[in-house]
């Protein structure tokens, strides 16, 4: 195995991570709500009375983060490096939507929430997931 | 002010990616490329975030009200079925592919990124269609309980 150096950035990882996770203890302490992504998406899909508001609320202010957060610190907010083609993008987009949905989570709600909670059913699904990302990365770069 | 704590919770989750590198799909396949350059970057994202989680998850399992008085929505499912792998299996395909998961997908778009825009419409198309085959999957089922999270 070779490590990327020039790519690898530990203390901003750790310290975003710190922050991913202070945000999911607080949503379960402050807001008695998992922080997992799929679910609060794709809750809006079968919207039920009394449920809307909070995933939209929570919605907002994600997709508000990356204007926000260059507004507190210009020049933070890395380009996003994208190699993957529109058709890859949207076979992709649909098998993380119905996936997620119906392992009933993605990174956020098994990886970070799930093993917090010290979930067996959610430590499961992250080994899943991420054996399935290791294969296909694996396949896409080195095989085809 | 549930509705204030939703909000700015949104806000520090997409911080907190946007800081990790995590919405560069990059440098998370770089981190799923085991076989090339490997970057352990999203391990200490992991691991940075499961360090408070666990600490907070552990106050969260006492109470039977949140701080500010909401009731507690804790998971009760304890299956690990097929739906669970299957699924789960399908989502890394999905994110081995383009390197996006849903979070980093959302924020990006956020950044006005268009593939980002176009992954995010697919994900939702994604979803809406288990909404379809999960009610057609019940509505066929005997079986009671199937498909409670």
């Amino acid at each position: 195995m070779i490590i990327d150096w020039t790519h690898f950035t530990p203390w901003t990882a750790l310290i975003g991570g710190v922050v991913l996770g202070i945000a999911s203890a607080a949503f379960i302490l402050l807001n008695g709500r998992v922080l997992g992504i799929s679910g609060i998406l794709g809750g809006l899909l079968a919207p039920r009375r009394g449920d809307i508001n909070w995933r939209v609320f929570f919605l907002a202010g994600l997709i508000l983060a990356p204007v926000t957060l260059s507004w507190l610190i210009p020049g933070v907010v890395a380009a996003p490096r994208i190699e993957a083609s529109n058709l890859a993008i949207v076979a992709a987009g649909l098998l993380v939507g119905l996936g997620t949905r119906y392992g009933s989570g993605c990174t956020s709600g098994h990886g970070v929430c799930g093993l917090s909670r010290l979930s067996p059913r959610s430590l499961v699904a992250t080994m899943a997931f991420m054996a399935s990302g290791f294969v296909t990365v694996y396949v896409i770069r080195h095989l085809i | 002010m549930t509705r204030v704590s939703e909000f700015v919770i949104g806000l520090l989750f997409g911080w907190g990616l946007l800081i990790s590198g995590m919405t560069d799909p990059g440098k998370v396949l770089g981190f799923l490329d085991l076989a090339g350059a490997w970057d352990p970057s999203l391990a200490f994202v992991m691991g940075g975030a499961i360090l408070i989680g666990v600490a907070g998850f552990a106050v969260a399992k006492k109470r039977t009200t949140s701080f500010l008085g909401s009731a507690m929505h804790l998971p009760t499912s304890r299956d690990i079925d097929r739906r669970l792998i299957i699924g789960s299996l399908m989502f890394g395909a999905g994110w081995g592919l383009a390197g996006f998961c849903p979070g980093p997908g959302l924020v990006t778009m956020g950044s006005g990124e268009p593939k980002a825009v176009l992954f995010v419409a697919a994900m939702i198309g994604g979803m809406a269609l288990f909404e379809v085959l999960d009610r057609r999957e019940r509505s066929l089922s005997i079986q009671p309980g199937r498909g409670q999270k």
